[in-house]
């Protein structure tokens, strides 16, 4: 028992050690980060890079109010900014006066959830809808009625995410509705449309999408379009759709959280990851677009060619919004009655 | 002052874990009931405003156009809680008693090989094991692949995404826990007991249930509270083998915490949680006290 | 497997319910171990036999941290846990002097009577209003607690049924009260002290609602990894570290098996 011990607290020196350069500790979404990246990162500035990661903007949340510190990078989505920033727990970067700003897209200089670029830069941008087996359906695949009034082929064949915000705010753009809506008749249309959807839905979970596509089990899933290519990579019959009604619409992004131990390494990851040939390698392994122009270039030819990344001409692209805490209630209510 | 320090001295043994326990878990706890008893914040967190809406809403509820009307949802997700985690202890039971009796008649030595080979699976992460449980269920899985080679059926029987997964799932995670409790009760069985019950013409069977089951009673309902607890809160089993269709006290509470953004709500479902909980505890100590026994390993 | 009829205790169908349990206990790991060594990337269609996931998963640097991580939790829980709940044990089993002892067993117990996903929450709003922030400290301190009652269960057993009257011996035979803890009483209760660590152990290694909900930056254990890691579906790579991982717990089950014969 005292061997170990000793071992043990060898283990525990040698992980408290910090290399002469510093180090960087990362704190982004699951599978989410290009380890290709992080090598690159580490081997041109000889820092080390922890890296740690969450399942949720509301784990994100909860974990920096209840003061967790010691994360110098966050990566936040747009609809969540400016809670993190009137909660007070972003430090500014001031983006602006970095050496590569001029190399933010214009859809991503001052964006409106972080005007004038104060505490964020883009990470990576994509779409939410679903993937479609087109072995099993081969009709169009481009409006909600194949997820929401499934034709026969795809009945009880459906795959959802587990998520009342992602559900809610798709079944809101399929029937024209404005989303966070606080109208009571409005949210009852969505009850009813999502529970005459339910007994054709298998399962809802945000988790192992790839494996119920690929397997078989769902023919149709609520996806991102970046994992809907990773399944288009096992089978080339997925299709991802872009719904005519609209399509949800987020952008992650780059942040320092207040407290961050190591905020000058924390500035030199941010203007790695504005160099359109670094961030290039994150959309690579992630199949998801970037806000850096000039990337491009550097992408794989599968990237640039992939009809997940190109939505048709005149579908609208909504972004998701920040929803006060009524609609977020009803949103909840909704959920419950659903799966009660 | 003499009295204190001869406490102290006495209780030297006893203090430190109980005061790590009450610091990290009653302290919490406590915390947990005055959160059920705010408002909740805008972003998640709470307000420092006095309210009972959390308790409130476990029966009624303002429907979409805020009236306010009694709202069965909480209480059917807690009776298919509470009837899931009845069915895991049935099951356990039914299984785990002959298990127990089977490895309490054996040679000692094949006994602690038994004892052994059910503690080893634990040694895998319960994620993974469950995730195996969908490999074996699924549409295109073991089974259904199995029965149909064998022509047994001709389109796959739907198993994953059923309230029976869950079961199977809750069963097989907790079934060592009923197991080795009533195996600890059995081991110190006297068998001239059931000597005596066979000599005075009992079958077999009789003796089992008119001797054998009585005196591993201690046993069995430590084992039911030890299955039953954990799996009033689970969620590993729900969420993956039943596909999240409906849901369960367990993901009730975390989804309060993440996504609804509700947290007096979700500390006032944890605070009856554990009434339920310490209820059936009360029950357990009423019976204890009556037929003696205790938690026995 | 073969009874004599003249055993008193033997019920028909109850061996064949023993070997359905065990089959069912272990169906899951087998499927496991087999897919550890798959050619593919799927944890599903087997492709032929690869060494290739082992390759990687000894190359992976997240999976390295994330399992010492683990160990390290582990380990120093084990030791806190099973160090408490002897103390305890003993104090309530052997100590005349301690009052209400009731109350007592019944507070250790406790962590074991709360659902998992509630003592969750309440540390973490806990260790923030107190502002604990000691790293991989904060999930050991979380750890310990739930694994008390996991410790001292199989103590408190042993120590009930262990006799008295050899602890009276040595007292008899003027040895002092930490010469008789040391020479008779811990070395009769250590079967008891080993079961109770390792349940404590097993049990630290696969916890994830807490773990998950009290980590800090660089504390990713295992099973919050392997979690990541189900969101994209589990490749071989997770097979491959896991089957190391019971590889080690057959080698120590039998050992400290082995050991257990010889006393």
């Amino acid at each position: 028992m005292k061997k170990i011990t000793v071992t043990a607290l060898g283990l525990t020196l040698c992980a408290g050690m910090a290399t002469a350069e510093g180090e960087l500790f990362l704190y982004n979404w699951t599978d989410y980060t290009a380890p290709e990246l992080i090598e690159k990162f580490e081997a041109e500035t000889g820092i080390s890079v922890t890296l740690d990661t969450y399942d949720s903007n509301e784990t994100l949340l909860a974990k920096l109010q209840s003061g967790a510190t010691g994360y110098d990078i966050v990566v936040p989505s747009h609809n969540f900014v400016k809670i993190f920033v009137s909660e007070g727990l972003l430090q500014p970067i001031n983006a602006s006066e970095l050496a590569d700003y001029g190399n933010l897209s214009a859809d991503f200089t001052s964006p409106p959830w972080d005007e004038g670029n104060t505490y964020t830069v883009p990470w990576q941008w994509g779409t939410t809808s679903f993937t479609v087996n087109t072995d099993v359906y081969g009709g169009d695949v481009n409006s909600y009625d194949v997820l929401f009034q499934p034709p026969a082929e795809l009945q009880g064949k459906i795959g959802m995410f587990k998520s009342p915000d992602e559900v809610v705010s798709m079944a809101l753009i399929s029937l024209g509705l404005p989303l966070c809506n606080e109208n009571p008749e409005d949210m009852q249309k969505v009850m009813e449309l999502l529970q005459a959807q339910k007994p054709h839905v298998k399962t809802y979970n945000s988790d192992g999408i790839l494996e119920r596509l690929v397997s078989g089990d769902a023919a149709v899933h609520q996806n991102w379009n970046g994992y809907s290519i990773r399944a288009r990579d096992e089978n080339a019959a997925m299709k991802y759709a872009f719904p005519k009604e609209g399509v949800i619409t987020w952008a992650d992004n780059v942040a320092v959280p207040v407290g961050a131990p190591n905020y000058d390494n924390a500035i030199k990851f941010i203007e790695f990851v504005m160099k359109p040939e670094n961030i290039a390698v994150q959309s690579n392994f992630a199949g998801y677009s970037n806000g850096i122009s000039g990337s491009e270039a550097h992408m794989s030819e599968a990237l640039k060619s992939a009809h997940e990344l190109s939505p048709p001409e005149g579908t609208p692209l909504v972004f998701s919004e920040t929803c006060s805490a009524k609609a977020i209630d009803l949103q909840n209510r909704v959920w419950t009655a659903l799966l009660q | 002052m003499t009295g204190l320090r001869a406490y102290l001295k006495d209780h030297a043994g006893i203090l430190p874990a109980a005061l790590v326990i009450g610091v990290f878990m009653i302290v919490p706890i406590l915390i947990i009931l005055i959160y059920s008893f705010l408002a909740p914040g805008d972003y998640g967190g709470v307000k420092p405003e006095f309210s009972t809406d959390a308790y409130q809403r476990l029966l009624f509820q303002n429907d979409l156009f805020d009236q306010l009307v009694f709202d069965p949802a909480y209480l059917k997700i807690t009776f298919r809680s509470l009837w899931i985690a009845t069915v895991a202890v049935t099951g356990c039971l039914i299984v785990g008693f002959p298990v127990a009796y089977y490895i309490a008649g054996q040679p000692e030595e094949r006994r602690n090989v038994f004892l052994l080979l059910i503690t080893i699976p634990f040694w895998t992460n319960l994620l993974i094991r469950t995730y195996c449980w969908i490999l074996v269920l699924r549409d295109t899985g073991l089974i259904n692949s199995a029965l149909m080679a064998l022509g047994v059926i001709d389109a796959p029987l739907t198993l994953l995404y059923t309230e029976g997964a869950i079961a199977l799932g809750l069963i097989y995670t907790y079934i060592p826990f009923m197991v080795l409790p009533i195996y600890a009760a059995l081991e110190r069985l006297d068998l001239r007991l059931i000597e005596a019950a066979r000599d005075l013409y009992s079958s077999r069977w009789g003796a089992l249930w008119f001797i054998v089951v009585p005196l591993s009673m201690p046993g069995i309902i430590a084992g039911s509270i030890l299955v039953f607890i954990p799996a009033l809160g689970a969620f590993i089993a729900p969420d993956l083998l039943g596909g999240g269709k409906n849901l369960m006290l367990g993901s009730l509470v975390q989804l309060q915490f993440s996504a609804a953004r509700n947290w007096p709500f979700g500390s006032a479902l944890a605070m009856v949680i554990m009434a339920m909980v310490l209820l059936c505890l009360m029950l357990y100590a009423r019976n204890l006290r009556r037929g003696g026994g205790g938690f026995q390993h | 497997m073969r009874h004599s009829d003249r055993d008193i205790r033997w019920l028909p169908g109850f061996n064949w319910v023993t070997l359905f349990f065990f089959l069912f206990l272990y169906l899951p790991l087998i499927i496991l171990v087999v897919f550890s060594f798959n050619a593919s990337r799927s944890a599903t269609v087997w492709d032929g036999f690869s060494l290739q996931w082992y390759a990687k998963a000894f190359a992976n640097d997240d999976i390295q941290r994330a399992t010492k991580n683990s160990l390290i939790i582990a380990v120093f829980a084990t030791i806190n846990a099973t160090t408490l709940a002897t103390m305890a044990a003993l104090a309530l089993g052997r100590n005349r002097r301690v009052r209400r002892k009731q109350m007592f067993s019944g507070l250790i117990i406790l962590p074991l009577m709360i659902p998992e996903i509630v003592t969750a929450v309440a540390t973490l709003t806990f260790f923030a209003a107190i502002g604990l922030s000691l790293g991989l400290g904060n999930i050991i301190i979380a750890h310990t607690v739930f694994c008390i009652p996991f410790a001292y269960l199989p103590i408190r057993a042993r120590l009930q049924g262990m006799d008295e009257s050899l602890e009276a011996a040595a007292r008899d035979l003027y040895s002092g009260k930490w010469a008789t803890l040391r020479l008779v009483t811990l070395p009769l209760l250590m079967p008891g002290i080993i079961s109770g660590a390792m349940l404590a152990f097993i049990i630290s290694l696969d916890d994830f609602i807490i773990t998950l909900m009290v980590a800090e930056a660089g504390s990713t254990t295992l099973p919050i990894y392997i979690y990541s890691l189900v969101r994209i579906g589990i490749t071989p790579e997770v097979n491959a570290i896991s089957t190391v991982l019971l590889g080690i717990s057959i080698i120590i089950v039998t050992v400290s098996y082995l050991i257990g014969k010889k006393t």
